[in-house]
């Protein structure tokens, strides 16, 4: 595992790293992969992937309209507001 | 009579018949907590205000000689990864520091609904993602029977609380263990349900496809009691299934004669603390003595749980902490120059090093041919791990286990040795991989510290589990009064 | 040499359901920012997200409206990226399952009808919108974050602007007649990315593919398609290549420039969504949609020539807009005449349309005043020239035709013994013209007629007043 792989990572999950951080990462994948090589022990190519625990008959559903959150709740956490909008303050794109 | 020291079942009856009123429970739950909770922080966020309020409209029902509801002026705690309307909710992060969710989860519905009283948000591990709760933004919570040692994570918040009589009854989340693991450690009863028992609308997830919310309390009646309130099925969590309802407080009275027990030898002969062995052993040979029939199984795949459990609790947490960027909501950096920096340092400042890296192994896993690979691969395994219980289930009607394989380990030792800590869940997650019930119900002190005992069961059958746990409980006579504070 | 073009669309398109895709908040356009949202599409920690029956089958009504395969069995994943339009740092998206594939869309190209392959159609949540203010800052609004979408792409089997342009007008046809949505280009419900690259036939030298952004409407699609054809096949004969990336249309120079990158591609780690239980689409369910799907565009234009009589083209112009071909049954329903009916349509009316750049909705009248329009010419109270003016006053006022031919005093003059005084009298004052006509100078009857309709300021009925000045010629 590479730096360059570590950071690439990190640059996808949007975290900086510290030096000391992308050695540990270099050696933690490594160490993962190796982990999770023990599947490899399994033949599971006529198993059908199990994501799905709980399957429903109807599991969607009917479009009826509701009441949405009045505006104040919903910017109520915002870091920034204005007019009514979430704002991100200047920023060079 | 002090009032802390009832069970959730004597304060709904005793409120009923007058003899003590919602009022003076609460008061005198929220003075016990005043009184210890410096030393313990088992809490985040009390809310005093909020409780004395229901406690008075519970009160004015007693008074109106209105029906009650089933947790009618009963003190309970609530993991702070579980939202609150108008209650800051903070899933132990400084990323939701100041975060005031506008709704309830439904489980908080369900709980006021029936009269419930909340005094809090317990403390927890960050985002509920590891097992001492001392990776929270808010300071570790000591273990109420050892303030040295931790209490077990990440419901810890949870279980200390109720362990030390701060609240009768909490709610937790369990994804790898979090509501057995603390529950063992803290000596008290944890319940994990079935995936899809219990409306996940309204937790903060940590990995969706194994979460689950659980109850804890001092006995298994009362930790029933509130299972019984939050299980359901719920129009707003399409996976919450729509089962059968058994009335579980009622079923607690039968007897166990007859009840088949399987023992699963690859768990028995993984490595753990030779004490906790002894104790569950022994546990066995008490269900025996019950008149239940326990025999060792076969569980093939379970060496393969760990991987299968890492790969996707890894890859879930990466997917589910994507929406923490500073943008609509939580915790935004200071000063940024461009929208990557926004993002990067909001995240970094935020976030926590356990969660952190958690999530990096993640995005490597999905973002890697090799990785995404083994992300399909888990969910394969996960499909063997379910027969083998398929399997057994089909012949017993639970599975027993440790809990956990070690004793609760000291604060700040999980730093020196994370393995161990890690390890800690290792009986736990086959049942979150496989979206079975479980329960950790206390069996016993070695050295002044509590072993867990974990009983398994089938999916959507947390009947049996309760039974056996009740049964054994009533046998072994360990109440919830041993030692610790 | 010569140079094959090669286009391929991805063309996102709003679904017109009541709700959002996985909420109960209303799906609609424009509303107070930030008004229409709820804990679910904020992406609020803990909300988990309902998929909503109808974006389904919307889905599936598109992908039968175009000749797909319907998937069995649809689940839904995630797709990760982070932009502050994007409530939960992934969008609700379709990954290895799409809803529907293999299907097909026709056109009429220059060689004739040309299928254009529809390689796969997902559904999708739309995001938010940003909006850039003056002073730099970003303002969101959610509004539209967890609209439900269709994403249609189709196989790289367009060669032309043109063939771009004619498949976009087809689809955005298709998708109105079957109702999934309004495919208003301008207010975003139908937006177009297209993948472009020239290949040479000689050499087999292929150019890289460029992505092409910010295309605001056909216009543009098939203007930009023609400039980047001719980019690609410059740097093709100068030896070049061209780099893969995408590039944004700019409609005010109307070129295509580079859009800033990182450079590196983009990495979605796309994992499934298991809060959003699998569907089984049941057989018997896509019977059911494809019962209740209404005629589409084709169908309907042969329906048209068979059962009105029309020329093929007519049929096509009055089925060219789900609208258009429902205004023109109504009318003949109430006025027996389908091709006068059509002639007026595709006549006058759809050339008012076509300046003012309207649609059918937006006609102050209907098919029951035009129907009641062509009445009065047909009944001789006015003339058909009167009736082009009385149409104008329709599309000014929406006054019904009636009123507005009392009004302005424009009921045909149909008594003959009036019509023969002025008769009497234009013969009178152009006795030239009726001695030419005599010599068999044929035109100068049309002048004498010319003249009497003028006298009565178009009023005259043109028949009465024709056989009236035939008469008086040969009295004298
Ligand atoms: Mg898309
Ligand atoms: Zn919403």
């Amino acid at each position: 595992m590479t730096r360059e792989e570590v950071l690439q990572v990190a640059d996808m999950c949007k975290l900086s790293l510290s030096e000391e951080e992308i050695n540990i990462f270099m050696g933690m994948f490594t160490g993962v992969m190796e982990q999770v090589k023990e599947l490899d022990e399994l033949d599971t190519e006529n198993v059908e992937p199990l994501y799905f625990l709980n399957i429903k008959d109807k599991p969607y559903r009917e479009d009826v309209v509701e009441e949405s959150l009045d505006r104040e709740e919903v910017l109520k956490n915002a870091p920034e507001e204005e007019y009514g909008y979430f704002k991100v303050k200047k920023v060079m794109e | 009579m002090d009032i802390t020291r009832l069970t959730a079942e004597e304060i709904r009856e005793k409120i009923e018949k007058k003899e003590v009123s919602a009022l003076e429970v609460t008061r005198a739950h929220l003075d016990r907590i005043r009184e210890i909770d410096g030393d313990l922080n088992a809490f985040i966020t009390i809310t005093e205000e909020e409780a004395l309020e229901a406690a008075k409209r519970v009160d004015q029902k007693v008074k109106n000689g209105e029906k009650l509801g089933k947790l009618a002026g009963i003190p309970v705690g609530v993991k702070d990864n579980i939202v609150t309307k108008a209650i800051r909710t903070t899933a132990g992060s400084k990323m939701l520091e100041n975060f005031i969710p506008p709704y309830d989860a439904t489980v908080i519905k369900r709980i006021k609904e029936e009269d419930g009283i909340i005094l809090g948000k317990t403390n927890l591990d960050e985002f509920a993602g590891s097992y001492s709760t001392e990776s929270s933004y808010f300071g570790p919570t000591k273990n109420p029977i050892d303030k040295e040692r931790v209490p077990g994570g990440s419901s810890g918040g949870s279980t200390a609380a109720v362990r030390a009589h701060e609240v009768a009854l909490a709610l937790g989340s369990d994804t790898g263990g979090s509501n057995r693991q603390p529950a063992s450690y803290c000596g008290i009863v944890g319940i994990k349900p079935s995936y899809g028992l219990v409306s996940r609308y309204g937790l903060i997830p940590l990995s969706n496809s194994l979460d689950v919310v659980g109850t804890f309390g001092r006995n298994v009646k009362d930790a029933t009691l509130l299972l019984d309130v939050i299980a359901g099925s719920d129009i707003n969590d399409p996976s919450a299934m729509e089962v059968e309802r058994v009335n579980y407080l009622e079923s607690l009275q039968a007897d166990i004669k007859g009840m088949r027990i399987a023992l699963p030898g690859e768990y028995m002969n993984m490595p753990m603390d030779s004490r906790v062995k002894e104790k569950v052993l022994e546990a066995a040979r008490l269900f025996e003595k019950l008149g239940a029939k326990v025999e060792e199984v076969s569980l093939p795949h379970a060496k393969y749980a760990w991987a299968t459990y890492y790969l996707i609790v890894v890859s879930e947490i990466s997917s589910a902490m994507a929406k923490y960027g500073g943008v609509g909501y939580g915790y935004r950096t200071e000063d940024y120059e461009t929208l990557d920096e926004l993002y990067i340092k909001s995240r970094t400042e935020g976030l926590g090093e356990e969660i952190k890296r958690s999530i990096m192994a993640g995005t490597y896993i999905l973002s890697s041919q090799e990785g995404k690979k083994y992300y399909e691969k888990a969910f394969r395994v996960r499909a063997l791990i379910k027969e083998d219980f398929d399997r057994v289930f089909e012949t017993y009607d639970v599975i027993l286990s440790p809990t956990t394989p070690n004793l609760p380990f000291k604060l700040g030792e999980s730093v020196k040795n994370p393995t161990e800590m890690y390890g800690s869940g290792i009986f736990n997650i086959p049942a979150n991989v496989a979206g079975l019930c479980a329960i950790s119900v206390p069996c016993g002190y070695a050295d002044g510290l509590p072993v867990g005992l974990q009983i398994m069961g089938d999916r959507f059958k947390e009947i049996n589990i309760l039974k056996a746990a009740y049964a054994f409980e009533a046998e072994l006579s360990l109440g919830g009064e041993h030692s610790g504070i | 040499m010569a140079y094959k073009t090669i286009v391929g669309l991805e063309i996102h398109v709003e679904l017109l359901t009541k709700t959002k895709m996985f909420c109960h908040c209303k799906n609609e356009f424009g509303g107070d920012a930030n008004t229409h949202c709820c804990p679910i599409c904020l992406g609020l920690p803990g909300a988990l997200p309902k998929l909503n029956k109808e974006a389904l089958e919307y889905g599936i009504k598109a992908g039968l409206a175009l000749n797909c395969q319907i998937a069995d069995r649809v689940k839904m994943d995630r797709k990760h990226y982070f932009y502050p339009d994007l409530t939960k740092g992934y969008q609700i998206s379709q990954d290895d399952n799409p809803l529907c594939s293999k299907g097909y869309l026709e056109i009429e190209s220059e060689e004739g009808p040309k299928k254009i392959g529809i390689q796969r159609i997902h559904i999708e949540e739309d995001t938010g919108k940003s909006i850039h203010t003056e002073a730099g800052d970003t303002l969101v609004d959610y509004n539209r974050a967890g609209v439900p979408l269709i994403e249609i792409v189709t196989a790289p089997d367009i060669n032309s602007g043109e063939e771009a342009r004619m498949f976009l007008e087809n689809l955005k046809n298709t998708l109105k007649y079957i109702e999934v949505s309004d495919c208003k280009m301008e207010e975003g419900s139908l937006r177009c990315d297209v993948n472009i690259n020239v290949v040479d036939t000689e050499t087999g030298k292929r150019t890289n593919i460029t992505e092409l952004k910010n295309l605001n409407s056909f216009k543009a699609v098939a203007t930009a398609i023609e400039y980047e054809e001719n980019r690609h096949i410059s740097l093709l004969k100068e030896g070049k290549n061209t780099i893969k990336e995408t590039r944004r249309w700019n409609d005010v120079e109307n070129v295509t420039v580079a859009m800033r990158g990182k450079g590196t591609t983009d990495n979605y780690r796309y994992a499934v969504d298991v809060d959003i239980p699998p569907v089984t689409i049941k057989e018997a369910w896509i019977d059911e949609i494809r019962a209740n799907l209404p005629e589409l565009p084709h169908a309907k234009k042969e329906r048209f020539m068979r059962e009105y009589d029309l020329p093929e083209y007519d049929a096509g112009v009055l089925t060219q807009s789900k609208e258009l071909s429902i205004f023109f049954e109504e009318t003949v329903k109430l006025c027996d005449d389908a091709k006068q009916v059509s002639n007026w349509i595709m006549g006058d009316v759809l050339r008012r349309l076509n300046d003012e750049g309207i649609e059918v909705g937006d006609l102050k009248f209907g098919p029951e005043d035009l129907a009641a329009l062509l009445k009065l010419i047909n009944d001789d109270k006015i003339s058909n020239n009167i009736g082009k003016k009385v149409l104008r006053e329709m599309f000014e006022t929406g006054k019904k035709p009636e009123d507005i031919v009392k009004e302005k005093g424009w009921i045909q003059i149909s008594d003959e013994d009036e019509l023969k005084q002025i008769v009497g009298k234009v013969l009178e004052e152009n006795q030239q013209s009726v001695i030419d006509y005599k010599n068999g100078k044929d035109r100068a009857l049309g002048f004498i007629i010319g003249q009497v309709m003028k006298a009565t300021r178009g009023k005259a009925n043109p028949q009465i007043v024709n056989k009236l000045v035939l008469e008086a010629i040969e009295e004298k």
